[in-house]
């Protein structure tokens, strides 16, 4: 078991640097940096100059040494003017005299907690990132809460009785779900319960005012639009696995010894028939990364999602980079959980 | 003029879509009366949820190929005063014609924009769809048929590119100026090529359906010379041709060309999907590699190539055909998605999610805008998840 995770952890560390590599390297194209130098410097910079600023504040060494610096395992570059003043990536790119400058540390990347500072926010990264995920983290909350429980009890109850008439239409309202992305769901769910058109106005088509309190009226459409395209996807992989337990032997032997159908379902079907849907619920996080992005752009939620819309749209390198090493971890980490937890949940798997 | 009602509005609509409605006749007719002669397809007719799907399906394939004559506008036509206007408000000027969906923000008619839409949709997605099964067919059969470190190596990247937020892929590779940044080959006639991130992804990724046809033919008709020569020469000139249009944007008779932005588009939802594909065609693979059919085929001294496309590769196609309706119907969700961030085919494009990004700026005002394209794109989606659904229980029932 120990020998397992070692390897899965380091095939996942190396996977992250690889995938923060890729980002880097994306997000620091040459187009990119112009527009930086452009923004940070002076909106009229003729070509040369865009070069001689990104050449000062190390933006032109090599690709890997920059990657380097920004991970914190090289020391931050730094550059000595004639008058014997020091700029550098952990002093700042205002040259300062060179024994304020030794004050310094030599590596600050992100292994030494140094996210960067976001050229849109005007705020250091860390901050930003950690505020927008405590967002985020309780949109993703009540989205589970609603998800979870909905799909599972609609899974269980269709694959209970496989071909029946509930099986049929809880298996086509699953699939309607899950046809159904996040922008039509949030569109339609708009519509009906907060536009003109019926008139509900049950509830807010927006939530912004959902991130310092968080009422049913201005939370409940974006976490309901966000939580059914996921949910069919779940109920239908909890209703093929409950369906395949159903016609195990063990549930005939229950069956034939006389307990009764709820019985049987609840004490023997039931944690069998729950173990593929962990590692579906597990991996289905990240992919509502995707659906996070969408509805608080939709809902003006203005979360880790948003924040991504954000960076992109304002070339924010620091921020968009800070963004992706989390999207990445969150992604790879649930991975390891629904290997781990599938071990652990089905006694039949041995690691060797 | 009056306003018309919804029952005319209704009546209206069903009208224009009378071609669609002859097509979907003939196909279901006939496709009724051969069904014994269709294999998978004629048994959807056994399944009432798949034969829902398909119909779903074939109306919107009807509704692309006849958008010309179902459209009463063109999609960029504005007419004046018809701006945000409900549905079935008569078109200023002009006596007996209607906006039947209304106008949209910039005047022009919601629903000729719908139909419209549905082309960019149809083609875009199929499409790239099958190239990416192209790319997870040609890598996942050696991976999962030889093992060892291709299987090690391949499976890698393949997660690698998995484990990729998807959205955060496409904001990095669908950006206007990441095409134009690279180093700059002069090609002949004057083109040139850039050699950007998206330029070097379409160069890979499109050599894969050639390599595939190639090694297709090759394993096949090894011992039969005259069928050999004939294939392999027709590939590589119809697959040179293509690529050299596709890719360099160089096609000496102008019939192969993709749109710069539509190309960006094209290689990254491809790229995205080709290890979902890879890793089903993988674990297919390592399934039906223990077969007795593919022992016989490996004593009958058959080379490896041969096994895994004409052994293989036929007896996977189930799983296959399932995934393929499937992953058209993601494919649509995520193109809807690059157009819900404004990063689709072009800012004036018909194309459903764009309309959708339009429109939900004011939704609460005028809903007309938006939501018939996500209506449509539900449907299409539904139509093949369902289709898919029914492909699946027929197939399981052989």
């Amino acid at each position: 078991m120990l020998s397992f995770l070692l390897r899965r952890s380091g095939v996942m560390l190396l996977t992250a640097l690889c995938l923060t590599f890729v980002v880097f390297f994306l997000v620091n194209l040459d187009p990119n940096l112009e527009k930086l130098a452009k923004s940070e410097g002076n909106q009229r910079m003729t070509d040369a100059q865009v070069e001689s600023w990104l050449d000062r504040n190390g933006y032109r060494q090599p690709l890997v040494k920059r990657y380097g610096e920004w991970l914190g395992v090289m020391p931050g570059w730094t550059r000595t003017t004639d008058e014997g003043a020091t700029a550098g990536r952990c002093i700042g790119r205002t040259p300062v005299p060179a024994e304020q400058a030794e004050q310094a540390a030599s590596y600050c990347g992100l292994l030494q907690g140094n996210w960067g500072f976001s050229t849109v926010f005007k705020e250091p990264v860390g901050g930003i990132v950690l505020n927008k995920l405590g967002l985020t983290g309780k949109l993703m909350f009540f989205v589970l809460l609603v998800m979870v429980p909905s799909a599972l009890v609609i899974g269980v109850i269709a694959g209970m009785r496989e071909g029946s008439k509930t099986d049929r239409t809880l298996s086509t309202f699953s699939i309607l779900t899950t046809s159904t992305p996040e922008y039509v769901s949030g569109v339609i769910l708009i519509v009906v319960f907060a536009s003109r058109l019926t008139g509900l106005r049950w509830f807010n088509g927006t939530a912004a005012s959902a991130m310092e309190n968080a009422t049913f009226s201005n939370f409940t459409l974006p976490v309901i639009a966000l939580a059914l395209y996921g949910m069919g996807y779940i109920a239908r992989m909890t209703r093929a696995s409950m369906a395949e337990v159903m016609q195990e032997q063990y549930i005939r032997t229950a069956r034939l010894k006389g307990l009764g159908f709820y019985s049987v379902v609840l004490k023997h079907a039931l944690r069998n028939a729950l173990i593929a849907p962990f590692t579906v619920i597990m991996l289905q996080i990240p992919w509502l990364l995707t659906g996070v992005v969408i509805i608080e752009t939709l809902f003006n939620y203005k979360g880790f999602g948003w924040t991504l819309v954000q960076a992109v749209g304002n070339n924010d390198i620091e921020t968009m980079m800070a963004v992706s090493v989390v999207a990445v971890f969150v992604v790879l980490i649930t991975q390891l959980i629904s290997d781990i937890g599938y071990v652990f949940l089905n006694p039949r798997i041995r690691v060797s | 003029m009056e306003r018309l009602t919804t029952l005319e509005i209704t009546t209206a609509i069903l009208g224009a879509f009378t071609p669609v409605w002859i097509g979907l006749a003939v196909i279901l007719v006939l496709s009724w009366i051969f069904r014994g002669k269709l294999g998978l397809y004629g048994k959807l007719f056994g399944s009432p949820i798949g034969m829902f799907g398909l119909i779903l399906v074939l109306f919107w394939i009807l509704t692309a190929i006849f958008a010309d004559q179902i459209a009463p506008y063109d999609a960029l036509d504005q007419v004046s005063g018809m701006k945000n206007k409900k549905p079935g408000w008569p078109v200023r000027g002009l006596e007996g014609e209607f906006y039947w969906l209304g106008g949209d923000n910039l005047a022009r008619d919601v629903f000729s924009r719908l139909v419209l839409g549905s082309r960019q949709v149809m083609i875009i997605a199929p499409a790239a769809t099958l190239f990416a099964f192209m790319v997870g067919i040609t890598l996942g059969l050696p991976a999962g048929f030889r093992g060892g470190r291709t299987d090690t190596v391949l499976t890698f990247l393949a997660n690698l590119v998995l484990a990729f937020p998807v959205i955060l892929l496409f904001f990095l590779l669908v950006t206007p100026e990441i095409r134009n940044d690279g180093t700059v080959y002069q090609l002949w006639g004057g083109r040139t090529w850039i050699a950007s991130v998206p330029n070097i992804l379409a160069l890979v990724l499109f050599l894969f359906p050639i390599v595939f046809f190639l090694v297709l033919w090759t394993s096949k008709y090894s011992h039969r010379k005259d069928k050999l020569f004939l294939s392999v020469g027709l590939t590589l000139l119809i697959g040179g041709w293509a690529y050299i249009g596709l890719v360099f944007n160089a096609d000496p008779l102008g019939v192969f060309y993709m749109d710069p932005n539509l190309l960006n588009i094209f290689v990254s939802v491809v790229f995205v999907n080709a290890p979902t594909v890879f890793r089903i065609v993988r674990g297919v693979t390592i399934d039906i590699k223990t077969r007795d059919y593919v022992a016989a085929a490996q004593t009958r001294g058959e080379r490896p190539w041969y096994i895994m496309l004409w052994e293989i590769l036929p007896n996977a196609r189930g799983p296959l055909i399932v995934d393929f309706c499937l992953r058209i119907g993601y494919t649509t969700i995520l193109l809807g998605t690059l157009g819900f961030f404004g990063l689709g085919v072009s800012p004036e494009s018909p194309d459903w999610g764009m309309t959708i990004n339009e429109g939900r700026k004011l939704l609460s005002l005028y809903p007309h805008l938006a939501l018939p394209p996500a209506l449509a794109l539900m449907s299409l989606v539904l139509g093949l998840n369902l289709l898919a659904d029914g492909l699946r229980e027929e197939s399981l029932k052989d």
